[in-house]
């Protein structure tokens, strides 16, 4: 077992970025794995808890129908899913990017922290990936 | 009525988490409430007129996701007789052939986009 630390810059609904962090971290969940996520910016708004799902007149979709994926929800589930595999996944936002955007109000399980938070995940880490904002 | 050309490089920018790409999908509330529109495929955007895509199937734990349905959209696009055009070098640059696109789409050669602009009032690019 190993332990990873993942960085993540870009805000939700932006980015393919996005949604490939999230399969990484899946995957190394699904392997075995040790995960931090470090959110930085605008991924500080990933687990913000007031995100809300809508219909979609386009699609011709109602609310339900459209089922509308918020990233918060997907962090909610990977939290569970790391629980159901014995892993430990930290999913840390930093403060100042959290307060700059009041985003405060996150979904269960988030942390808060600042970048010594995510050097020392780094330095407690096997592998480091940043995937930063382009 | 002033004539619109939505021009779309960017691709899959953010297809998983809205479900649809946001600049086809502006394109199409647009036509929606009564304006004069076409839009413009070129660059890796050229790939949404494909018709055997799928991206469903990503889950993260338990929570599945529905994921984009390109082939869907495109075709809402061509019914609702919105002018789609693609650009049949980025298409051949990427090894698309004809045979794989959706019916509908008009294909246009790169030195034909300047003077499909200058047929359009407002240009918008995405």
């Amino acid at each position: 077992m190993a332990t990873i630390t993942i960085g993540i810059m870009d805000p939700p609904y932006e980015s393919a970025n996005t949604p490939t962090a999230f399969r990484l971290v899946e995957a190394a969940i699904r392997k075995g794995h040790n995960v931090n996520v470090f959110c930085y910016e605008g991924a500080t708004a990933l687990g913000y808890a007031g995100q809300k799902q809508h219909p979609n007149a386009v699609h011709g979709a109602s609310l339900e129908e459209e089922d509308h994926p918020n990233p918060k929800e997907w962090i909610e589930s990977l939290l569970a899913f790391a629980g159901e595999k014995k892993v430990k996944l930290v999913w840390c936002n930093c403060g100042l990017c959290v307060d700059e955007r009041g985003v405060e109000n996150q979904v269960e399980g988030v942390c808060r922290g600042s970048p010594v938070d995510a050097w020392k995940y780094a330095e407690g880490s096997d592998g480091v990936l940043l995937i930063g904002t382009e | 009525m002033a004539r619109y050309l939505s021009i779309i490089d960017s691709a899959y920018r953010a297809t998983i988490e809205e479900q649809d790409d946001t600049a086809v999908w502006f394109t199409h509330a647009m036509k929606n409430g009564g304006a004069d529109v076409s839009i413009l495929l070129r660059g890796d955007a050229v790939n949404y007129a494909v018709s055997n895509q799928d991206a469903k199937g990503v889950r993260f734990g338990a929570r599945t996701v529905k994921g984009p349905d390109m082939v869907r959209d495109i075709k809402a696009v061509v019914e609702k007789k919105i002018p789609l055009y693609a650009v049949a070098d980025d298409l051949a640059e990427r090894g698309i052939s004809i045979s794989q696109l959706i019916p509908g789409v008009e294909q246009i050669q790169r030195r034909g986009i300047a003077k499909l602009i200058d047929g359009h009032d407002h240009i918008l690019t995405w």
